[in-house]
């Protein structure tokens, strides 16, 4: 309820000091879904500069990044907004699957202990935002119960969502599978690292967002 | 061993939302598995995440989560899915259940709409499906 409250406290406040470019869009996500890759694309085809670093590792994302006033054009529309990267949500995290992965042991306690933190960023964050875009891997199962708390969550705070089916230059990738999990969106199947059907991205972002 | 606590949704319907979090996150502390009956709404799904995150430690490594709602799958027919509706908003969210256990006995819970598998990890550390 307090949130509901705050959420509609901060919209009227940005509805009354509304200028361009301040529109957030926020990417969402579990770990390794692929969203730093997707905020570096966006970033480098309309700045040229990526957003953050990028690592098979989960939890390469550890704290919020933003880029501001990224103004994109298609036709005769244009789009400005600030883009903000979150660390992946998760459930567990546990300092030795860093350690397994090959990370010595202090590194590892000190990376689990900033991801713990990533999170509880990324979902106070929540209320801030315009529009999410929820990045999936493709090729994993999406019934998981962090997939379906994100978009829950996002339903009940009436935020527009974009889900995104990331990764679909993998072999096991299936699009259907994500679009079958989640009927109520429309869902675009991208490959962020590889650049395929961004253009199908950025209607559907305009479609959202615009 | 494993032990599972079934938490009737009579005993969670009165409490706070602070005090819902912390029964659950104390019973997964203590090494049980959480059979909830009904769902966690949002934010307390999300909330309970937060909390988790900010728990973890060298011994507890969080948690692992699913609910199934059985008005809700993807085969279900429009006219459940109304009724189930309708329950939902003359007793709250009390039909389906959710399962919530600490991250170091269960490994993995794997789900469809109607499914739920859990595989809880043995004493060599190796996954068994129960």
């Amino acid at each position: 309820m307090i949130s509901v409250f705050r959420r509609f406290v901060n919209k009227v406040f940005r509805d009354l000091f509304n200028r361009k470019g301040e529109l957030k869009i926020g990417l969402y996500g579990p770990p390794n879904g692929g969203k730093t890759t997707l905020a570096n694309r966006i970033s480098q085809d309309w700045l040229g500069e990526d957003v953050g670093s990028v690592s098979n590792m989960a939890h390469e994302t550890r704290a919020i990044q933003q880029k501001e006033e990224i103004h994109v054009k298609r036709g005769k529309k244009e789009l400005t907004f600030n883009l903000v990267d979150t660390p992946g949500i998760a459930t567990k995290i546990d300092y030795e699957d860093f350690v397994k992965s090959g990370m010595k042991v202090q590194e590892a306690k000190k990376r689990a202990k900033e991801a713990t933190k990533g999170v509880v960023d990324a979902i106070k964050w929540l209320d801030e935002m315009d529009v999410v875009i929820v990045v999936l891997d493709a090729s994993i199962d999406p019934f998981s119960q962090v997939n379906i708390t994100i978009i829950g969550n996002l339903q009940a705070r009436n935020i527009p969502v974009l889900l995104v089916a990331n990764k679909v230059d993998l072999k096991k990738a299936s699009v259907k599978k994500v679009q079958a999990a989640f009927p109520q969106y429309e869902v675009v199947g991208i490959s962020a690292k590889m650049g395929k059907h961004m253009d199908k991205f950025y209607e559907s972002l305009f479609a959202v967002a615009g | 061993m494993i032990t599972l606590q079934f938490v009737p949704y009579t005993e969670m319907e009165g409490l706070s939302q602070a005090k819902r979090l912390r029964k659950i996150l104390s019973l997964v502390k203590e090494e049980k598995i959480v059979l909830m009956e009904g769902r966690l709404k949002s934010p307390d799904d999300a909330d309970l995440i937060k909390e988790a995150m900010q728990e973890i430690d060298e011994k507890f490594k969080g948690i692992e989560i699913a609910e199934v709602n059985p008005e809700h799958g993807e085969n279900t027919p429009f006219f459940a899915k109304v009724k189930g509706n309708f329950v939902n908003m003359l007793i709250g969210d009390r039909a389906g259940m959710t399962i919530i256990g600490p991250a170091t006995v269960i490994k993995e819970i794997k789900k469809d709409p109607n499914k739920i598998q859990l595989f809880a990890s043995d004493a060599n550390g190796k996954k068994k499906r129960r």
